[in-house]
Parts: C-alpha cells; sequence; structure tokens
C-alpha cells in the first residue's frame, strides 16, 4: 500500500491545552479516510494540521512528524504551495462574494493561471467533476451567494478540484446540509477517490461506512483504533470504539 | 401587592422611555422638515424669476447686474468633490484594508486615535492649515500660476478631510467579514496579501461604497475648508490649478450682505445643494438595503 501522507506520533498543543495526543495515522492513496469521535476529540484540529490552517492559531504548537509524499509538510515546504496540493472543504460552504465563474477561478488566477480559454476549461471541468456543471452552467456570471446551501457546498468542492489538489481534507461537509444535498455530495466522493486522495471528518456513523475505506476513531485527543472502516464497525478491537459505536456515549 | 405595584411601576417606566424616544425622532423629524420649507419656501420663487434654466445653466454670476447663474459653482463643486475622491477614496481604501488586516497591534493603538483625531479637527483649521502650507506649496511647484489656491489645493484638502469617514467605516466592514471567506482563500494556496484584497475586500464592498458616499456627502457639503484655499472666482474652471468656487462657498461668502433676489438667489443655491445631498443619502440607503439583501 502507498501512503500518500503519514501523521507520525503527532502531538498537538493550544497553549497549555494538549488537544492531540501522540497520534499516528498512515493516509492512503485514493482512498478515503474518515475520522470519527465525540465532539471536542481533536478532529478538526488534525484535519486543520494536514494543511497548516492551525498556523493561524496563536500559541498552537505542534510536535512530531507530518509527511506529503514523504516530505515534512512543517520543515520548509512552502505552505501555499502545500494548501495547493492539500485542499480543504468547510463545514459550512463558503462560497465568496462574487460570481460562480470567478469562484472556481478564483485559485487557478492565484497559481498564475491567466488565458481565458484555459480558465474557462478549468471551471467547466471542476463544476462538472463537482457533479453541479448543469445547474450552474447557465448562470456562471451570476452571484454564488444566491445558490442553495447544498449547491454552495458543491460549488466549495469544485472550487478545491479547480487547483488540482492531491488530497482533499473535509470537515464535516454535509452537516449543515438536507438528505437528498447529502446523498449527492457522498456519490461525489467516492467518485472523486478515483483521482483525489480524501479525509473527511463525520459525526454521521452512517456516512463513514457508506463512503470510507478506513476509519480513525478519536477519544479526547487520542487516537483510539485506525482500521479498515467494516472492521472498525463490525468488529471494533478496542473497548471505547465500540462503546462509541453502539452509542454508549458521545 | 408589592409585586403588582412594581409591575405596575415597571409598565410606567416603559411608557415614559417610548415617549421619550418618539419625541426625540419627533424633533428630527420636525427639524428636517422645517429645513425643507424654509428653504424651498425661500428659494423657489427666487428660481421661478431668475428661470429654472438660467439659474442653473447660466455661466454668470454677477448679482450687481441681476445675473444669477450657478452653473460655474455646480460645476466647481462636482470638480472639488471628484478631486476628493481621486485624493481620498484610493488612499482611505488601502488605510482601512491596512488597518482591518495588516497593522500590527501596537501600531494599530497608536493609528486609531490618530484617525479618529483627524475626524474631531473643526474644519476652519484645516481651511487655515490649507492656506498656510498647501496654497503655498501649489505655488511653490507651479510659479507661473497667480496663486496657489484653486481646484487642486481644494480637492487634496477635502481628499483629506474625507479620509476618517472613508477609514472608519470601510475598517469596519472589513473586520465584519467573517473570517471563512480569508480561510477559504489561504486553503486554495493564496498569500495572505491576495486572500485580504481579493477574498476579504469584495465580500465588504457594500460598505467599502457606502463609506465613499458618505465621504462624498461630507465633501460636497464641506464650506469653510474650501472657502480658504479654492480662490473663490465665480467661473468654470478651466484647468486643476484654476480658481474655483463651490455651491457652499458662493451662501457663505455672500450671505452677509445680499439683499433682496440675491439673497433669494443664495438660498435657491443652497436648494440646489440640498438636492445633491438628498441624492447622495438615497443612494447611501438604496447601497445598504442592496448590501442586506446578499
Ligand atoms: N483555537 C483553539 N484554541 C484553543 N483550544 C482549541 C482551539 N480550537 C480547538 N480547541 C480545543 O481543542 C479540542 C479539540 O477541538 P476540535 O475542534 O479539534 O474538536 P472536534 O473533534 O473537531 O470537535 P467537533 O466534533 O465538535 O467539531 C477541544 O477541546 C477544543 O476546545
Ligand atoms: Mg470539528
Amino acid at each position: 500500500m502507498n501512503y500518500k501522507m503519514e501523521i507520525n506520533n503527532v502531538n498537538l498543543f493550544y497553549d497549555k491545552f494538549q488537544a492531540l495526543k501522540d497520534v499516528t495515522i498512515p493516509i492512503a492513496e485514493k482512498q478515503i479516510t474518515a475520522f470519527i469521535g465525540p465532539s471536542g476529540c481533536g478532529k478538526s484540529t488534525l484535519l486543520k494540521s494536514l494543511n497548516r490552517m492551525n498556523d493561524l492559531i496563536e500559541g498552537c504548537l505542534i510536535k512530531g512528524k507530518m509527511l506529503l509524499d514523504g516530505e515534512d509538510i512543517y520543515g520548509g515546504m512552502n505552505v501555499d504551495i502545500l494548501r495547493k496540493r492539500v485542499g480543504m472543504v468547510f463545514q459550512k460552504p463558503n462560497p465568496f462574494s462574487m460570481s460562480i465563474y470567478d469562484n472556481i477561478a478564483y485559485g487557478p488566477r492565484t497559481h498564475g493561471i491567466r488565458s481565458k480559454a484555459a480558465l474557462d476549461e478549468i471551471v467547466e471541468k471542476s463544476l462538472k467533476n463537482a457533479a453541479i456543471w448543469n445547474e450552474t452552467k447557465d448562470r456562471l456570471k451570476k452571484s454564488a451567494l444566491g445558490m442553495s446551501g447544498g449547491q454552495q457546498q458543491r460549488l466549495c468542492i469544485a472550487r478545491a478540484l479547480s487547483v488540482s489538489p492531491e488530497v482533499i481534507l473535509m470537515d464535516e461537509p454535509t452537516s449543515a446540509l438536507d438528505p437528498i444535498s447529502t446523498g449527492k455530495i457522498e456519490e461525489l466522493m467516492s467518485e472523486l477517490k478515483k483521482e483525489y486522495t480524501v479525509i473527511i471528518v463525520t459525526h454521521n456513523m452512517q456516512q463513514a461506512t457508506r463512503i470510507s475505506d478506513t476509519t480513525a476513531f478519536f477519544l479526547l485527543g487520542e487516537m483510539v483504533e485506525h482500521n479498515v472502516t467494516r472492521e472498525i464497525f463490525s468488529n471494533p478491537k478496542e473497548k471505547r470504539t465500540e462503546d462509541y459505536i453502539t452509542g454508549r456515549f458521545g | 401587592m408589592n409585586n403588582a405595584s412594581n409591575v405596575n411601576r415597571g409598565k410606567f417606566r416603559e411608557a415614559a422611555v417610548k415617549v421619550m424616544f418618539l419625541a426625540a425622532a419627533c424633533i428630527s423629524i420636525i427639524a428636517v422638515a422645517l429645513i425643507c420649507v424654509f428653504i424651498f419656501a425661500n428659494g423657489l420663487p427666487a428660481i421661478k424669476e431668475i428661470g429654472l434654466k438660467e439659474f442653473l445653466l447660466g455661466q454668470k454670476w454677477k448679482p450687481n447686474a441681476d445675473i444669477y447663474g450657478i452653473f460655474p459653482m455646480i460645476i466647481g463643486s462636482l470638480y472639488v468633490t471628484a478631486g476628493a475622491i481621486v485624493i481620498g477614496v484610493p488612499v482611505g481604501i488601502l488605510m482601512a484594508v491596512f488597518m482591518a488586516r495588516f497593522c500590527p497591534q501596537k501600531l494599530y493603538k497608536l493609528l486609531k486615535p490618530f484617525v479618529e483625531l483627524l475626524a474631531g479637527i473643526p474644519s476652519v483649521v484645516y481651511g487655515f492649515l490649507g492656506l498656510q502650507l498647501l496654497v503655498p506649496l501649489i505655488h511653490g511647484l507651479f510659479p507661473e500660476q497667480p496663486s496657489g489656491s484653486g481646484v487642486l489645493a481644494a480637492s487634496i484638502m477635502l481628499g483629506i478631510m474625507i479620509l476618517p469617514t472613508i477609514i472608519n467605516v470601510s475598517e469596519s466592514a472589513i473586520k465584519a467579514v467573517p473570517d471563512n471567506y480569508y480561510e477559504g482563500s489561504l486553503a486554495l494556496g493564496a498569500t495572505h496579501e491576495r486572500s485580504v484584497f481579493f477574498a476579504v475586500l469584495p465580500a465588504a464592498k457594500s460598505g467599502v461604497l457606502a463609506s465613499v458616499i458618505l465621504g462624498v456627502g461630507r465633501a460636497i457639503g464641506e464650506t469653510m475648508a474650501v472657502v480658504w484655499v479654492a480662490g473663490n472666482a465665480p467661473i468654470v474652471p478651466d484647468s486643476i490649478l484654476s480658481s474655483v468656487r463651490t455651491l457652499t462657498s458662493n451662501v457663505v461668502m455672500e450671505m452677509g450682505y445680499s439683499t433682496g433676489l440675491h439673497r433669494e438667489a443664495l438660498i435657491g443655491t443652497a436648494v440646489v445643494l440640498f438636492v445633491f445631498i438628498l441624492i447622495i443619502n438615497l443612494s447611501f440607503s438604496a447601497i445598504k438595503r442592496g448590501g442586506k439583501k446578499q
């Protein structure tokens, strides 16, 4: 098995508070890895440190190693390039206050693509890959803020795809959406894993079983168990995992 | 018993506060209404007597000969306001962006009171400084001109005076943009600078536009500072160094000694100014409404 990213013995502190305790998870290439666990256990914290969005938080200290293709992402790697390679979809859809077209073209423009033809092509391809082309192709010049929440979230996925990332991080991408939009995004994710490595945080255990290949269970900053998703849910090795997935706490 | 009287007292207090607010609201409405009635009642007859077209489009303002055309002053007001926008808006917006997203905390603590002070300085003081510093400076740069006062001096003066309005209103608009725009941009690999200018600023555009309109309102209505540095000849300016007279200067300079039709023509000038301000305020609230709809 090929590991796209590796999280090795990571400890993370917000000032004095330790949010991650000696976490080690290998992330398989072109697979979907799900992070589950009760609120406050550090899932988002870990996800954000994979594209260094934690850099924005004052007092956040990370020890241990995180590797992308074997390269230490906290050691001398250009952070803008890292974020281009490791894209992110947020919990709340956050399209920019501009047209649908400009939302998608924003990333490629950031990375120096100016030609209209090239941008047109990227916009179309990204929207198609995010399964939202049919709904948007006639209103590309309209503001993205006029779309429904589910459409906005798929637009944000398209925006993340626009810079051709290798890994896509998703933090509870469907928690603000209705079941139909959620279904669409889940379908989309199985498509995405053909080309991309996906890591998703979810509170919805059915969702984890439906879409992910492996699942990691977190509790109070510790990674309790990481295994093939089917195994985690049908045959957990740890008592704490079992308690959580059978709904005894959390 | 005790409880009931408490409830009653509460109700009474509520009613009293309501009356107070109502009275305050009425006072401002009455004030605006009175201003309207007064200037329209006194200004419109003069405009009628002079003729609307002659009044608005007449090129000559010669009270001695009973010729009252305020076209030069309308153009003058538009010129200096446009000049103030050209100078004040880019500087103000850049300052607002700097203060909202780039400024180190320590510098901010120094800068913010400074900007607020800038807003509190009386306009005569600006005018005095303009006359003492700006006008000689411009004259020094263009010695072939008879004087340094004119469109350029007035524009710079007003450009500086509208800075605090633009900075404060734009800054709070930029600060009000939720962080997720900024984070969304960073997550695509954009730098801090690009994220601020191309993701955050567009999200604040209605607030920034509002700040510009408020600034324009201030520039068009400003009088004392302009009188000191504009030269005040009632002619249509033919260059940025040419002398200029604005609508407000026209009123304030001649009101003291005018009588009869001359006086009424000055009030007519105020009517035109009032309509200008009205248009600006209407577009301001239109933009605010548009911003909310988003
Ligand atoms: N910026 C921060 N500063 C200090 N502590 C933080 C910060 N962000 C998160 N924490 C703390 O770190 C812990 C983990 O937070 P995190 O957001 O990663 O949890 P989570 O697993 O994503 O929870 P949820 O399911 O509710 O999103 C929590 O105890 C939280 O209070
Ligand atoms: Mg979270």
